[in-house]
């Protein structure tokens, strides 16, 4: 295995683009090196990401929303005064990776790009209409989140490329989102259902919503007949009715050691409507 | 396979070692520092035995290399004491039997260490929280978080 | 909190002092089993089958014979042929022979100059199988048509005609079952199934052995009993058994499953081979996949009960599986299933049976939980559906001393009776419940266990002591021991050093097992402390110039027994010690036994949960420990044990399961899968150790470290079906499981 450390983007990708094995890389290194230990994915070429310059920075942007570099910590996310305040939904969602220990090393960027369905990092962000930028040899574009996930493992990203930031947008006003998980016990379980919902509000009305499942398909979710089911509505019992049903409709899970197919899909319509909740009354400045 | 040579700093010590690009930073302190301190047990990140500090900040040694320690400062269970007093956390732990088997103690002692330097004052759930990632399947944890809050409030006293 | 017996008065037992190792283990000084080292050293990794069963039809080891780096490479033809019975089937289970029986079987091993060339090296190896249908369910293993595992395995107790899978057949019991039954209000008849689990201690294995070629050899290894260890690798490897010296290591956690060998074997053939020493550390998926998991199993329970609350009869079938080799402990489940009760009528019937899953190993009380689980599940509803308290209900049946045991005998002086009225006054019984919450009872047993013991104690030139025993020290047990010699010598705690001697040291040790070290390795230090006694009196009495039967021995100091005796100042251990080496030499004491009276200990248990009725999942409240420990030694630790016995428990019920996929293979062996109880699930564990002084040891101390894993299981599923209204029958209670039982609720 050789072990890169480059010092611009460019030379990263110059290395992924004429490596001719298997490349990985390595930003807070908590599934490539389980991968590795256990034989599962043994690089012929590693690339260190984090000794390039601001990957470590969460930055407020011109517009009011945020960029955070490649290399942040879940716990430095979690640390960050302002952030979490906007987008407590995103940061709650990367805090529940693993332990106190994980979360020093864990990163947003490789918990996406791991590609796992069960991601507990990427549905709030996709809920939140967050963006990737991607370099490679064909220049830097910017990507929908939802765009990156393949399928289980898998990104959509070619040889030579990788991601260079991610941008959450502003938050504006009357907004929420949050991010729950359903595992059997407390903590350091693979989420069973992941659920999150972002949504806008005005007085009592919702007046635009996205809601993502994770873990119930091959690739997360954005479960638009899930949005329908409440924007218009007060979040009444036959708002979170129908939302229920929409999350249940969009399941396509499997059977495995972690939940049944009908455990999951019950459950998905169970967190949909208990992370809604948790949105609108953020949204409406009653929670934070 | 050429080695990596890798010069760092462990518990205040300047340290170098030549490590396989693959090796870990945890394999790296038992192995070539002759650190046995943190121990493996499960290289997955499950268990926290391996617990150790990189800059200040509280990770697995499983999960980090030992290239990626180059120009890092790690602390680990052997530089916990100051000579020979010992931190009131493993006063603690002694006079609360806390540990049964010990295994799981040098991980629990450094993570409980980092917990009361970001929060002094924990609450019993939030340190049961903040410990999730450290195993033990001797004690059950009762006496574990007894441990932890009698240092804390130990600890407080004393500032 | 203790409730001392009158007893005896103590200087040092019942109190809590630091344990002696303590230092050591919060510095990250002590030496577990991967923390050692021998100059010259290699590493070795172990080549273990895909396939839950096949046959091994060749193994080409030249490709890794051929990288830098290995120095020896192992198969089964590297051990000698021609053992029988257990020998043969350690052997086996170490290295696998024609076949492999398992997922995660030993078919070769390679030793190298690094781990990693080591592990690079495995992959050179080529092994051409033969796949074949194989069967992991243990109903289904005896079933007809079902995979065989090896034929003739089955011993004189099996009945013709019964499926070769099934080794071992019992049966036993008293009275008139139909009698009992018809005497009976109320009859009720279930099923129940457990997972198997594994012990999940955190330290996995690890050992470091040197053999030579003329078949001596020294091993250093974690191990819970180094003779043990000695015994079966010497048996394995044809060597002689005095010629192998094992040392233990600290032990980071056994439970039961550290009592037998894996690796051992392995690193002295690599060894061997090679002429350096070898070190093997398995990782966790090897844990999990290729070390002993506890039985799974399958039981049905029937028991009749009046409508006061007399258990009138009760039956079982036990049906459980050990792996690909004999050895489930149902001979153990049949023992104790009913065994906490006063029944005249029962009977016992019980299957061990083979499976295409690795050779279980004991798991804290083996056996036991699975019946518990069963009876205490069966007694729950029982009383719930006669509108019965379930503790009053086992007051009413409860087994005490002179109760003809439904195993047999009569019991000697026991607890159960104290512990369920502690469990009754304390005021968790009395905690109201609010919604989705529930409140379940059980109790448990455990006999316990003397066992070959060989201890022996030194007086220092100083008057401190010196202790060897030979039960490694897994949970404080050194601290016990030194209470015990500071008791019996009368000198301060701080004044006894206690080593866990290697074999070379001692006679033959049982391991640290059986909740049988603070009771027999205490029993063996306080009879070596008495003959070390006897010999400080002969010297003072010879000083003195009386008889030795003139001087007694008291806090530390021989002393004239009387006025007649004569009028002489008392001598301390430290001054006769001073002089030892010009009145008669070392003085030392030693005891060997294999001592019976060891006395079992019962165990009560509450516990509280809510189940979240949306999702199924269960979140423990509440739990208390009551358990009887005749005389607890050092309190700490008596606690320690009840409260990781329950914690174990709570995990088999809620959330820990082998599970196997359609291949025969084990889908979960990583801790992310395998889900043991972390900190954030569990509230404190409130303990009441109750003492019913056990006549069979000096001090009265009984075992305690087993019992506490029996409660929880039954515990755990009466407060889910106080909590949501539905018997579960099956183990783990998983919130898919749960949940989908709250949903089919009328």
């Amino acid at each position: 295995m050789r072990y890169h450390t480059p010092n611009s983007f460019e030379d990263a990708t110059a290395i992924a683009a004429r490596a001719t094995g298997t490349t990985r890389y390595l930003a807070g290194g908590t599934d490539v090196l389980v991968q590795l230990r256990s034989d599962v994915v043994t690089p012929d070429d590693l690339i260190d990401v984090k000794h390039i310059p601001g990957v470590k920075e969460i930055t407020r942007t011109g517009d009011g929303g945020w960029r955070i570099g490649v290399a942040v910590a879940g716990a430095e996310m979690s640390e960050h005064e302002n952030l979490g305040r906007d987008w407590p939904g995103i940061v709650e969602g990367m805090d529940l990776i693993g332990s106190t220990q994980v979360q020093g090393r864990a990163t947003l960027v490789g918990n996406l790009c791991n590609g796992s369905p069960a991601a507990d990092g990427v549905p709030a962000l996709i809920a939140a209409g967050a963006s990737v930028t991607v370099t490679g040899p064909g220049g830097a574009r910017d990507m929908a989140v939802e765009a990156i996930p393949a399928g289980p493992g898998k990104t959509v990203l070619t040889k030579g490329e990788m991601i260079t930031a991610v941008n959450i947008p502003a938050r504006g006003q009357n907004g929420g989102d949050a991010y729950l998980r359903f595992i059997p016990r407390t903590e350091m379980d693979i989420a069973v259902v992941g659920c999150a919902v972002n949504l806008t509000v005005e007085g009592d009305k919702i007046t635009s919503a996205r809601v993502v499942l994770g873990a119930v398909a091959p690739t997360i979710r954005l479960v638009e007949d899930a949005a329908r089911a409440i924007i218009g509505t007060t979040l009444d019992e036959a708002a979170l009715t129908a939302l229920a049903e929409a999350a249940e409709a969009a399941c396509a899970p499997i059977d495995d050691k972690r939940g049944t197919i009908e455990f999951r899909t019950e459950v998905a319509g169970v967190l949909a409507k208990r992370a809604a909740k948790i949105a609108y009354a953020r949204a409406r400045g009653e929670a934070k | 396979m050429s080695k990596i040579h890798v010069n760092t700093t462990v518990n205040g010590d300047e340290v170098e070692y030549l490590c396989d690009p693959r090796e870990t930073l945890l394999d790296c302190l038992r192995d070539r520092v002759g650190l046995t301190g943190a121990k493996e047990g499960c290289g997955t990140g499950d268990c926290g035995a391996c617990s150790v500090t990189l800059d200040g900040r509280l990770v697995c040694s499983c999960l980090v290399l030992g290239a990626e320690a180059e120009g890092k400062e790690i602390t680990t269970i052997e530089g916990m004491a100051t000579g020979d007093e010992l931190h009131p956390l493993q006063r603690k732990f002694i006079e609360h039997a806390a540990l049964q088997c010990g295994v799981c103690t040098p991980g629990i002692l450094v993570a409980a260490k980092a917990l009361l330097e970001k929060n002094p004052d924990p609450t019993e759930t939030e340190m049961r929280y903040w410990l999730a990632g450290n195993l033990c399947r001797c004690t059950g944890y009762d006496k574990i978080i007894r441990a932890v809050m009698d240092a804390a409030q130990e600890m407080r006293e004393a500032s | 909190m203790a409730l001392d017996s009158d007893t005896q008065k103590f200087k040092y037992i019942g109190t809590r002092p630091d344990r002696p190792d303590g230092l050591d283990k919060v510095t990250g000084r002590a030496r577990f089993g991967a923390d050692f080292s021998m100059p010259g050293m290699l590493h070795g990794a172990i080549l273990r089958s895909p396939h839950a069963h096949a046959k091994i039809v060749k193994i080409d080891t030249t490709r890794a014979l051929a990288l830098k780096g290995v120095k020896s490479v192992v198969t089964r033809a590297d051990f000698p042929t021609g053992l029988t019975g257990e020998d043969w089937n350690i052997q086996e289970n170490v290295m696998a022979g024609e076949k492999a029986l398992y997922d995660g079987h030993a078919v070769a091993a390679v030793a190298a100059t690094s781990a990693l060339i080591a592990r690079d090296a495995l992959k050179l190896i080529d092994v051409t199988y033969e796949v074949l249908p194989h069967v992991t369910d243990v109903d289904k293993a005896m079933a007809e048509g079902a995979p065989v595992i090896r034929e003739g395995a089955a011993d004189y107790s099996v009945p013709e005609g019964l499926h070769p899978n099934i080794v071992r057949y019992m049966d036993s019991g008293r009275g008139d079952l139909e009698a009992g039954f018809a005497a009976a209000d109320l009859v009720l008849e279930e099923s129940y199934k457990t997972e198997a689990a594994h012990q999940g201690y955190i330290e996995p294995h690890a050992c470091v052995g040197q053999l030579g070629a003329d078949g001596k050899g020294e091993l250093w290894c974690c191990t819970q009993g180094h003779w043990f260890v000695r015994q079966m690798c010497t048996a394995v490897l044809g060597l002689e058994a005095t010629q192998l010296r094992v040392t233990p290591s600290e032990i980071g956690g056994g439970f039961g499953g550290k009592t037998t060998v894996f690796i051992d074997p392995v690193a002295l053939a690599l060894s061997r081979k090679a002429n350096r020493p070898v070190k093997i550390v398995m990782s966790r998926s090897e844990v999990l996949r290729a070390t002993g998991p506890t039985s799974s199993a399958s039981m049905d329970i029937k028991m009749g009960m009046t409508k006061e609350g007399k258990i009138t009869a009760a039956s079982g079938t036990f049906r459980m599986q050990g792996g690909a080799f004999p050895g489930a402990p149902v001979d153990v489940t049949t023992m104790l299933a009913f065994a906490n009760y006063d029944i005249e009528h029962v009977h016992h019937i019980g299957y061990d049976v083979m499976t295409n899953r690795p050779k279980q190993a004991a798991y804290r009380a083996p056996g036991a939980p699975m019946g518990a689980f069963a009876v205490e599940s069966m007694l729950d509803e029982l009383c719930r559906q006669l509108g019965l308290d379930p503790i009053d209900t086992r007051l009413k049946n409860a087994v005490k001393e002179g109760t003809r045991a439904t195993f047999g005998p009569k019991f000697p002086p026991v607890g159960l009776i104290e512990t369920l009225e502690a469990a009754k006054a304390h005021p968790h019984y009395a905690t109201p419940l609010g919604p989705n919450q529930g409140r379940g009872v059980a109790s448990g047993y455990w006999m316990n266990w003397g066992g070959e013991t060989s201890a022996s104690v030194a007086v220092g030139e100083d008057g401190t002591v010196q202790v060897s025993i030979g039960t490694p020290d897994i949970g404080g047990s050194r601290a016990s021991m030194a209470l015990m010699a500071a008791e019996a010598f009368g000198v301060p705690y701080e004044n006894v050093r206690v080593n866990i001697a290697d074999t070379g040291t001692l006679g033959i040790n049982e391991p640290t097992h059986g909740s049988r070290a603070t009771f027999a390795s205490g029993l063996a230090t306080v009879e070596a402390a008495k003959e070390a006694i006897g010999k400080l009196c002969k010297r003072a009495a010879d000083k003195w110039g009386i008889d030795a039967d003139a001087v007694t021995w008291e806090d530390g100091f021989a002393k004239p027994s009387g006025p007649n005796a004569g009028e002489y100042p008392p001598l301390s251990i430290a001054e006769i010690a001073a002089e030892m080496g010009s009145t008669g030499g070392p003085i030392s004491g030693h005891f060997e036994s294999s001592p019976d009276g060891f006395g079992g200990s019962f165990g009560t248990h509450i516990v509280d949960l809510e189940v979240d009725p949306e999702t199924g999942r269960s979140t423990i409240l509440r739990y208390l420990v009551v358990q009887d420990a005749g005389k607890a030694i050092h309190p700490a630790y008596v606690e320690g044990q009840f409260q990781g016995g329950a914690v174990q428990g709570i995990g088999w019920a809620l959330n820990e399961e082998y599970i196997y996929g359609e291949d025969g293979c084990l889908q979960n062996p990583i801790f992310l899968d395998y889900r043991v109880p972390v900190a954030s699930d569990l509230p404190m564990i409130d303990t009441v150790i109750v003492e019913v002084a056990n006549p069979g040891h000096p001090y009265g101390v009984r075992g305690v470290g087993e019992t506490g894993i029996t409660p929880p299981l039954p515990a755990v599923a009466n407060a889910v079906r106080d909590a949501i209204g539905v018997r579960m029958t099956q183990l783990p209670l998983t919130p898919p499981r749960v949940l989908t039982a709250i949903k089919g609720r009328g």
